[in-house]
């Protein structure tokens, strides 16, 4: 499924970042994930282990943050949280098209160690 | 070893957000309408754009982009038609994305196109996820395929500006309700066209078509 492409994405993402910051291994990805997108996280857990293997992202765990659906009314501007798949506002009976949230897919931080001397030995 | 935690606050999708977005440039540069045709494999997607072919023949010029997991079948089903095709094969791949759309249309002569079609990958959870630069999203839901669909895969049909409901003919054999489709589609997306056809028999395939046109000249129009 596209849990593979976006796994791709992502470990584009993380070691682009990690090179910036001078991250060595990589220990947790931050995820949001909008309970609207279509992932399953067990699929892309597995997919990610798959690429991630030989890379200095290579064990690290994905911790996802589930987003719930809030859509906007652009009639009387309330925000609800979205039931059973229903998409109209519960005060004024309009359809929202426009979420708040709900279809995320982001990385929100990376977590690991730098090659750096944090004096500690 | 230091211990260091980056905030990136990234989407994962963006690159090929920033992809569908170039090729909407260059639809709307050429003054061409495009749409993402959705439905699981055998709704009747290259069947729904067989008959609009026929139907638009000498009124609109169309081209299609055909995305397949392995074969050239629908391509061909389409070049018969007298419309200019192009075959994106994804090897395996459940979707179509922004890149291959960009390649595909190096492949098209795209001088007085005015209606794009982009046929994706017959899946309803993959291809939601990733914008082509199309201007609407249509999907087909068949009768046979029940009247449970749009609440299980709610995202393809909230996303979705025209639902097509095609083998309408096939009603009176199966357990689907229209009434039960209505329903599920008005809670996820009320703006949502509806459309019930038959590909087979034809039949309420002139609002569809009607439809199109009214698209194809109101993008015309916006882009002067």
């Amino acid at each position: 499924m596209h849990e593979m492409s976006i796994a791709q994405s992502l470990l584009t993402i993380i070691l682009d970042e990690s090179a910036r910051h001078r991250i060595k291994q990589v220990r947790q990805v931050n995820l949001q994930v909008g309970a609207m997108a279509a992932i399953v996280p067990e699929s892309l857990n597995f997919c990610f282990e798959l690429l991630s293997r030989d890379t200095l992202a290579e064990g690290a765990t994905l911790s996802i943050e589930e987003i719930p659906v809030v859509a906007r009314c652009r009639d009387c501007n309330l925000n609800y949280p979205v039931e059973n798949q229903v998409f109209l506002c519960p005060q004024c009976g309009v359809p929202s098209l426009e979420l708040i949230s709900g279809r995320e897919l982001s990385v929100v931080s990376i977590e690991g160690e730098t090659g750096d001397d944090d004096g500690s030995n | 070893m230091a211990q260091i935690k980056v905030p990136v606050v990234q989407n994962i999708l963006e690159a090929n957000e920033r992809l569908a977005a170039l090729n909407r440039q260059r639809f709307d540069k050429a003054g061409i309408y495009a749409i993402n045709l959705m439905s699981s494999p055998g709704a009747g997607k290259t069947s729904l754009l067989e008959k609009t072919i026929e139907a638009l023949a000498g009124r609109l010029n169309m081209a299609v982009i055909e995305g397949d997991l392995q074969t050239a079948y629908d391509a061909e089903r389409i070049q018969k038609k007298g419309v200019q095709a192009v075959q994106i094969n994804t090897d395996g791949g459940c979707h179509l994305d922004g890149n291959m759309i960009q390649i595909a249309m190096d492949a098209l002569d795209l001088t007085d196109v005015d209606l794009l079609v982009i046929e994706n990958v017959g899946n309803l959870v993959c291809p939601a996820e990733f914008n082509l630069g199309e201007h609407d999203k249509v999907t087909i839901l068949s009768v046979t395929e029940g009247d449970d669909k749009p609440l299980k895969y709610p995202l393809m049909f909230q996303i979705s500006s025209v639902l097509i409901v095609n083998k309408i003919d096939l009603l009176p054999y199966v357990s689907c309700s229209m009434d039960a489709i209505r329903k599920q589609a008005h809670q996820l997306n009320a703006t949502q066209q509806i459309f019930e056809i038959s590909c087979r028999t034809g039949e309420g395939l002139e609002p569809w078509i009607r439809w199109l046109e009214d698209r194809v000249r109101a993008q015309k129009k916006r882009m002067g």
